[in-house]
């Protein structure tokens, strides 16, 4: 109920089935099912979800898409709240490390200065030891 | 997904990038091999 009210209250919802669309599947560059799409209103695709997820890792994703669209309009505030819900809202989904990644460079974009990436890199390293975003965050520790 | 019964999933690419447009929101394409 959550995932579909969230997917309600933000998104335009569109749907194609591998039978009978696919010329969508094509037009898209889908090549797997389930795979979701976050499009803007020119069809340029911003996020790509491939396979089935549980709950809370799919809702993470979407919040992942919607983040990324303010990070991509260079609104780094929005960005820094959109990442830093997920990171602390969703902190078990294979979501929340990359999240947590983008919040410290929002954070940098929109202070211009190097503060946030180090407390990025230390956070990670405690909470995501084996990720791969602690590792691209580990060049930050100086 | 298990919402495919309660969400208004539009099924023609273009009306739904129209929508986008007029609504200000992004559009979420669902690619799927689920009965519909």
């Amino acid at each position: 109920m959550r995932v579909t009210q969230f997917i309600v209250d933000h998104f335009v919802p569109a749907r194609a089935h591998v039978k009978d669309q696919k010329s969508t599947f094509d037009r898209f560059g889908a090549t797997w099912t389930p795979t979701q799409l976050i499009l803007d209103s020119a069809g340029k695709e911003h996020h790509r979800i491939e396979g089935f997820l549980p709950v809370d890792d799919f809702l993470a994703q979407l919040k992942l898409g919607l983040a990324r669209l303010a990070f991509e309009r260079a609104d780094y505030q929005e960005a820094e709240q959109r990442y830093g819900n997920i990171c602390r809202e969703h902190p078990a989904s294979g979501a929340a490390a990359e999240a947590c990644y983008w919040t410290g460079v929002a954070q940098y974009k929109s202070r211009n200065e190097p503060g946030p990436l180090r407390e990025t890199a230390r956070f990670l390293g405690e909470h995501y030891p084996q990720s791969e975003w602690t590792r691209k965050a580990s060049v930050w520790m100086g | 997904m298990a919402t495919k019964e309660t969400i208004p999933w539009i099924q023609d690419p273009d009306q739904a990038l129209a929508r986008a447009r007029e609504e200000h929101k992004p559009v979420l394409y669902d690619f799927s091999a689920a009965p519909m």
